[in-house]
């Protein structure tokens, strides 16, 4: 009894994986082909990126002041105040930013996705755009998805750079530390696989928390507590899946950049 | 009981019309037993079909398989001469445009007014906005709703949203409309007014039409009355009078067991038709 229950789950696991990697590249191949709805996109770039915008940059602020805090009181004990800025930028901009601003974003957007489209299909919303001639996938999934990748790109930046700012308020401010010497740091040893690896990273994070949230949104079943249950899905599955990729993404930029790094 | 996929269907004469949407045997399952097993019949030009049944019993699903957003298992179904059930999403996609339905509850795009909930269809074809405003009133008239215009669907009544529901149908003047259960959930009143819009739209524009309900009184009122241009009312048919182009289907347990007209409904012996009309 055991043993089947496991079968029938770990079948059902392969089955949504699979799924799910035909509804990525269903929605990922839509935009190398018409009709391709550039209003929807520039709606969905507003509510994402515009509407993510104050919670991008408190977290990003809070962040790189904590790791200053936090990090200044180690680095005493070795006389090695002096590195904050480095310590902050380099962790901000290869890891923290990325990973948070697709977490917050995630929780924010995946969700909204997964309960808007969700909703749409327990009221056969779905169902009378296909009976009216537009393909769901087109006018509502492919536009989420690129406006997050886009989007996201550009919130990382900032994420990063308001964590940079909190950690020198910080460091000025609390830890009465010198300013210049803390943005010099934090430039200086600033390299060019961390610029990559910061970067790339929202493009796969904004596709993975958008692609999730519509997947589950347009899987959903059983009214509204379906809804709700789709919604849930979608925050979670986006944020471990972040989470994952994350750190194969951070194994593969430094295997790749070994010489640099 | 006496199940009409199996019997053999009559030749049509040589010179009847093209059927517009006809199902071959078509069965369908989710997973258990058949929700639609054998189904066959065909809808052609002027034609309007009421499909009756109680509810659960497959008619909702029927519908969808019609214009190709469920595909059955085995079977075969034609739409303007199209076969769908092998046909790419993508392929089905200019076939749906050219017919209309109107969903049990509306299925209305709670996110947009009304103007773009009608107009949905011409505004993805980029149609100026002085036509969309124009083509859009004249369909919120035919349904008698034209101040509703620029409101949302959150405020508007059940019925009403039927109503706007039909004039979306209506605007792209389909070749075949599906009606899902459009009076389910509606008070008496409410319902002879969709009943009425309905009839309005077979006589006007005489669009073939398959309707499904599980309310034979909506039923019988579409097949003994016809809608009246001058005094734009619906009035009753002469007496022992029905609308020729107005039959019936009734599905039980997944099966079609009724294929025919008012009086060959009145007069059948089947018990599940029997204990249906009683």
């Amino acid at each position: 009894m055991a043993l089947e229950r496991i079968d029938r789950t770990a079948k059902q696991i392969v089955l949504t994986l699979q799924d799910y990697s035909f509804f990525a590249l269903r929605a990922f191949l839509n935009l190398f082909s018409r009709p391709i709805y550039w209003a929807d996109f520039l709606l969905q770039s507003d509510i994402i990126g515009v509407g993510s915008l104050p919670i991008v940059v408190l977290s990003g602020l809070s962040t790189g002041g904590v790791l200053a805090l936090q990090s200044a009181a180690t680095l005493a004990n070795f006389g090695a105040t002096a590195v904050t800025g480095q310590f902050v930028s380099l962790t901000m901009i290869r890891e923290l930013g990325p990973v948070l601003t697709g977490v917050m974003v995630s929780g924010r957007n995946a969700s909204s996705m997964a309960s808007e489209l969700g909703s749409m299909v327990v009221t056969e919303q779905i169902d009378a755009m296909r009976a009216l001639g537009v393909d769901p996938m087109r006018k509502l999934v492919t536009p989420r998805i690129f406006a997050s990748v886009a989007m996201l790109f550009f919130l990382t930046i900032l994420s990063d750079a308001f964590g940079i700012v909190g950690g020198g308020l910080v460091t000025v401010l609390m830890n009465h530390q010198n300013g210049t010497q803390y943005l010099n740091m934090a430039w200086e040893h600033i390299r060019f696989p961390d610029i990559v690896q910061g970067l790339i990273k929202p493009l796969f994070f904004g596709y993975i928390l958008s692609s999730i949230g519509c997947f589950y949104g347009l899987r959903t079943t059983g009214g509204t507590q379906g809804v709700g249950r789709s919604t849930i899905s979608a925050v979670v599955n986006a944020s471990v899946l972040i989470i994952f990729v994350d750190f194969l993404l951070s194994h593969i930029v430094i295997t790749l950049f070994s010489s640099w790094m | 009981m006496d199940v009409i996929s199996a019997i053999p269907q009559p030749a049509p004469a040589p010179d009847a019309p093209l059927p517009v949407l006809a199902f071959q045997h078509v069965s369908i399952a989710f997973g258990g037993p058949p929700v639609l097993e054998q189904v066959s019949f065909t809808i052609r030009p002027g034609e309007t079909r009421i499909l009756l049944g109680p509810a659960g019993v497959g008619k909702s699903v029927l519908l969808k398989l019609a214009n190709g957003l469920l595909r059955p298992d085995t079977g075969c179904i034609e739409l303007f001469g199209h076969e769908l059930a092998y046909a790419r999403e993508h392929d089905l996609f200019h076939l749906r445009t050219r017919t209309g339905m109107v969903f049990q509850e509306g299925a209305l795009f709670d996110s947009l007014t009304v103007r773009d909930n009608v107009a949905y269809q011409l505004i993805q074809e980029n149609v100026s906005d002085e036509e969309i405003d124009a083509r859009v009133h004249e369909a919120l008239r035919f349904v008698e709703l034209d101040q509703t215009f620029d409101l949302f669907p959150v405020s508007l009544s059940g019925g009403m949203r039927r109503r706007v529901a039909i004039a979306r149908a209506l605007i792209h003047k389909p070749e075949l409309l599906l009606y899902d259960s459009p009076t389910g959930g509606l008070d008496p009143v409410t319902s002879t007014t969709i009943i009425e819009l309905i009839v309005k739209q077979r006589d006007v524009y005489r669009t073939p039409s398959l309707l499904v309900t599980h309310r034979l009184q909506d039923a019988f009122t579409m097949c003994t009355h016809r809608f009246d241009q001058d005094s734009g009312r619906m009035v009753p048919l002469p007496a022992h009078q029905t609308d020729p182009n107005t039959t019936f289907l009734m599905l039980s347990e997944g099966r079609l067991i009724f294929d025919g007209s008012l009086h060959k409904l009145v007069a059948s012996t089947d018990p599940f038709v029997r204990e249906f009309l009683e």
